[in-house]
Formats: structure tokens, sequence, C-alpha cells
């Protein structure tokens, strides 16, 4: 059968599934709709919160971002999963003992103060629409590169799956899809990385193909820098970027992710303190299988496009090469005339440009493996885009019906609120559709720094609200202010003021706008700290709540008010 | 003798604090350390195919991290039950 056949029956098959598990799991409360009822297993919810954080761009070009940046990329792969020790060590555990639904019920609650609430519900805002016109852009990109439709299709085909779950079924509905996600993106990426391990190295299992060997004694990441090295390339496993940059985007990037808000309420919707621990740890090896995965078929793909293509006569390329350089995703120019493809650093005088995207949705292809497991990746690369999608949208729409409708109109009732809970996730997804539609061109720039913002707005007022008594609104609010006013300055200053000045001579400490949030969460600690000093202290009923988030016992209990 | 419960609430709180610390300074030091810091110095030895700094930065630093979260779920339902402060 066709590659396109394929495709259209392994992408219809799944996306029946979704359809199907949606309508099976309707939300019929708001409790349903916010935190799918708090009675998920922890399993469950574990793989959904795999499902939700790998998005698109971790599926189809994390690899290749890796396999370009070499030591470079490990800022992602640390980063990325570092955050859910922070995650479950500081914040998910006390958050599921205090109960409620979203972050800025937290913030408002702990700091008492409907200012303290709304500026955390513009942050959550800003953070998600951000993160999440980003992914519809995804959608848009997956639908049509595989359903060879117009990337507006895509787009709209992507809204009406994701309009189904998110607005039928809330958090219950997105919370089974994703763990159905999950296991197809999974199976997915593992199967083209096994089958080019066993090939390249021998091994089938890829994070041990990894450091194996591709010729006698000599092993794939040694063979890399040498091949790399040769053409005038700095070698794999050594660093470009300075020990200080590396040091604070991979710190910006943890705490950024343990800082997300569709990421910590995923830890609202399991039963007990307990399983909110246990969560993270089975979310994180889901996770892992990726993230580890994902650096290994970085190698073997960087590998495999120099190994058959440069220094190759023109003429004699493999076909892989020859099929995907229709997509422009691959493109050889044989700038100097003499039939050889040379791989250089040069722009001048490269005749080979790779894009990155190519390390996985070309893999199957180059392990020569059959037609279905190219539609396979297709069906995989839209899980990852429409789960992450969905959990975003629902986070927006909690943030307008629960923090801003409820807090300033709370004699309204249940049915009404499930309502407007609704509404808000239709009008979200038809807004976040009109980004990805048309991407304003900060998007693609923008999505990285959701992170910053998220370790320099969040992180610090939830951890001190958990850590400390003494913290009171007066700090909260500053800190919060202050993180977020000042990572937005650096970021838009040296990405759209100034970007010529956007390099190292010019930055702060040597820090890019990438790693700026580390900094910008220190601000927020040390506001936070120091203007409590200066003002009166919490009152006694929010001591006494800090006191008893700190406890297990009554957790159950705990979300019924 | 009867503990006087304010007093158990402390000591609970303490433990987990120490116990927070020696799992944070474990997480600091197998990925700002070894992946960050200290890579030139690891990347001298070799694992099987691997440089050990580069290891850490791109595998070993996330095994460990998942090991970090079931260790910390694991003492902490010891710790829970100790202090008969766990769920029913």
């Amino acid at each position: 059968m066709e590659i396109l056949t394929w495709t259209y029956i392994l992408v219809g098959l799944t996306f029946a599934l979704y359809i199907g598990i949606a309508i099976w799991s309707r939300a019929g409360s708001t409790k349903e709709f916010y935190v799918a009822g708090g009675g998920v297993s922890p399993l469950a919810n574990g793989m959904a919160t795999a499902a939700d954080w790998m998005s698109a761009a971790s599926f189809i070009s994390m690899a290749g971002l890796i396999a370009f940046a070499g030591y470079d990329g490990s800022v992602y792969l640390m980063g990325w999963t570092g955050g859910y020790v922070l995650l479950a060590l500081l914040l998910a555990p006390y958050l599921r003992k205090f109960g409620k639904f979203t972050v800025p019920d937290f913030v408002g609650d702990r700091y008492y103060s409907n200012t303290a609430r709304v500026v955390a519900v513009i942050c959550a805002l800003f953070i998600s629409f951000v993160y999440v016109a980003g992914q519809m852009r995804g959608v848009g990109i997956v639908f049509s590169r595989y359903l060879e439709v117009p990337i507006e299709w895509g787009v709209v085909i992507g809204m009406i799956i994701v309009f189904f779950y998110a607005v039928l079924g809330g958090m219950k509905g997105i919370t089974y899809t994703q763990v159905a996600q999950y296991c197809v993106l999974i199976f997915a990426y593992m199967v083209p990385a096994i089958f080019i391990s066993m090939q390249l190295t021998g091994n089938p299992i890829p994070q041990l193909g990894f450091g194996g060997e591709v010729e006698a004694g000599v092993s794939l990441l040694d063979k890399l820098d040498g091949v790399l090295d040769d053409s005038g390339f700095a070698a794999y496993t050594d660093g470009r970027k300075s020990m200080t940059d590396m040091f604070m985007i991979t710190l910006a990037l943890m705490v950024g992710t343990a800082g997300l808000p569709h990421v910590i309420v995923r830890f609202f919707t399991v039963p007990r303190v307990k399983d909110a621990r246990l969560s993270a740890g089975y979310a994180l090896v889901f996770i892992a299988i990726l993230y580890t995965t994902a650096p290994a078929v970085a190698a073997f793909g960087i590998y495999n496009a120099i190994n058959s293509t440069s220094e190759k006569p023109v003429s004699e390329l493999p076909t892989w090469v020859q099929t995907w350089q229709k997509t422009n995703l691959i493109q050889v120019d044989d700038k100097n005339g003499d039939g050889i493809v040379q791989y250089l650093p040069d722009p001048s005088q490269n005749e080979l440009q790779i894009d990155k995207d190519i390390m996985v949705l070309a893999s199957p292809e180059i392990a020569e493996l059959p037609n279905w497991v190219v539609g396979l990746v297709a069906a995989g690369a839209m899980a990852a885009a429409l789960s992450t999608a969905a959990g975003l949208l629902l986070v927006i729409s909690t943030s307008v019906s629960r923090d801003l409708f409820k807090t300033f109109r709370p004699e309204i009732t249940e049915k009404k609120e499930l309502m407007i809970a609704r509404i808000a996730a239709a009008g979200a997804v038809i807004l976040a559709g009109y980004f990805g539609v048309n991407p304003p061109g900060f998007v693609a720039q923008v999505v990285a720094f959701a992170f910053g913002l998220a370790a320099a707005s969040f992180f610090p007022v939830i951890l001190l609200g958990i850590f400390s008594s003494r913290i009171n609104k007066e700090g909260a609010i500053s800190g919060m202010l202050v993180g977020l006013v000042f990572t937005l300055g650096y970021i838009t200053y040296f990405k759209f003021i100034s970007p010529e000045l956007n390099t190292a001579e010019y930055w702060w400490f040597g820090v890019s706008p990438e790693g700026i949030g580390s900094i910008g969460m220190i601000l927020n600690f040390i506001v936070c700290v120091v203007v409590s000093r200066f003002t009166p202290a919490p009152p006694a009923s929010i001591q006494e709540m800090i006191e008893e988030i700190r406890i297990p016992r009554g957790a159950g209990k705990a979300i019924d008010h | 003798m009867p503990i006087d419960p304010k007093q158990k609430t402390k000591v609970y709180w303490k433990k987990n604090l120490q116990t927070l610390v020696v799992l944070l300074l474990i997480w600091f030091l197998v990925s700002f350390g070894c992946g960050i810091l200290w890579v030139e110095e690891l990347n001298s030895i070799q694992l099987g195919g691997f440089k050990l700094g580069f290891w850490f930065a791109q595998q070993g630093s996330i095994y460990v991290f998942v090991l970090l979260i079931f260790a910390y779920v694991y003492w902490m339902n010891r710790l829970d039950r100790k202090f008969d402060v766990d769920e029913e």
C-alpha cells in the first residue's frame, strides 16, 4: 500500500479512538471539567502528563535540534526532565493537598488577595497563549506534511478534533485521550529508533546503541567527532556555548517546567498526596523513555545524513535523500561543480542543507522500514501536537471561567460556570486556531521563552508560599511583577528591539535571552523576601493553612469545598 | 509519653526538609555538576562508547532524576506512616 493510504488509515483510526474516548468521558460537573473529578490513577495521570508535556516540537524537532547542537543540546534534555524532580519534591504534593483547581487559585488564596490572583491569571494566560499558538501551528504543519492538505486546512482539522474532546470532556476527556495519545506517540517514536539503532550498531536498544560501535573498535560518537572534525565542524561531544550560559539555560528550562500551569494542574487530578508524588515519578519515566531515545536518534540521524551524502557523488545519493529533496528538508547543491557533495561549515561553500525535522521524519525510510511505519510516525506526531494543545486550552478556559468569572461573580451556579468554561474553551480553540493560520512572526521565537516567564513568575511565589509562612501578599505581587517584567523586557530587547546586539558580548553576565528566566527567578525570590520583611506578616488563618498543606492527611476531603 | 501534636508536626517537617536537601543535592550534582561544570574533566574518562561527562549530560542525569523521584516517594511514604500523618 502507498504511504499516503497508510497515513490516512492510521491517523483516521487514532482520531476515531480519541473522539470515542471523549464521548465516553464527558464532564458532568465543574470538578470533572477542571480536574477530572480528582479521581485519576497515578499511572494514568503520569501517562497523560507525559503526553501533555511532549509537544509536536519534542516529537519532530528535538532530535534534529540536538543533532546540530551536539553537546549543547543537553540543555533541553536535562532542562525538560530535571524540572520534574523540582515539581515532585517541592510543588506537586503540597498543591494537591491544597486541593483546589488552578495555580491562580493557590496564589490568590495563599496570598489572601484578588490582586495576586489576577496577576497570576495574567501570567498563566500569557504563558499558555504563547505556547498554544506555537502548538496549533505545529498541528497545521504536521497535517499538511502528511495528509498533503494546505496548512490552513490542517489547522482547521486539528481545531475540530481538539474542540471535540476539550470542550466536551474538559480535563476528564483530555486526560483519558492523552493516555491513548501517549501510547500512540511513544510507539511511533520507538519503532524507527530501534530499527536504526540495530542497523547502525547492532544493538536494538537506542540508549545503548548510542554508545555502540559503528566499525570494529570505533564507537559511533568517536566516529562522529572525527567526521565533523574533518569537515571543519566542532566535535559532536564538545560544547560551543559558554558554561555560564549552559548553566543558566538549563536552570531556566528546569524551573520553567516546574512552573508551567498546564503541567502543575495535572497533579490536581489524582486522589491523594501520595498519588501526586508517585504520579510525578511515573510521568518522568514515560517522558524519559522519549528523552533518552532522542539524543540517540539525533546522533544516528546526523551520522547517517553525513555518511550517506558527504564526499559522495551527486548521482549516487541514496533514495531517501532524493525523496526528501522534494520537500526541501534536505538540499544538495553542487556549487563547485565537481560532482561530489561537500558538507562544510562555510555557508558559501557548503553543498548540503539538512533541516532538523528530517532526523525523525525520514527515519523510517533511512532504516528501510515498510510504509505503514511512516503512517505510524504521522499519527504519533499528531498525537503529540493535539495532546499538548488540549492541555493548554484547558488552562486558558479554566482561568477565564474559574479564576476570573467565579472570583468576581461568586453567586453563579455550577451549571452556569460549567457552561462558561465550555464557551471559554471554545473561544480559546478558535483564537489559537486563528494564530495557527496567521502565525504572528514572533511565535516560533517566543515559545521557548514561555519557560523563562514561568520560571520568573510562578515558581518562586509558589515555592515560598509553601516553604515560608512569612511571605505576604505585598512580597508575592511585587516579586511576580518584577520577575515577569524583567524577563519579558530582556527578551523583547534582544529579540525584537535590537536583535543585532543579541550576542554574548552584549548580554548581561553572558546570559542569553533563553537563559534569562534564571536571573528573573532570582530577582523574584529576592524582591519577594525583602518586601515581605518590611511589610506585615500574613494573617493567622493563612499561617494555619500553610501548616495544613504541609501534612498529607486529609487530602481527600480538601477537594470538596 | 504523649507527644505534643504541634511538636510532632515540626519534627515531621524538619525530616521532610532534610530528605529534600539530600535529594536536591544529588539532583544538582548529576545535572549541573557532572553534566555542565565538570564535564571536561569527566570527558577524559570513557564509559563504553561514551565520554563520561557527555553521557551524564545526555543520558545519566535523566536516569538519576527518575530514581530520585521514586526514592522520594519511598522515603516520604515511610515518614508519613512513622509520624502518623499518612492518608487513609
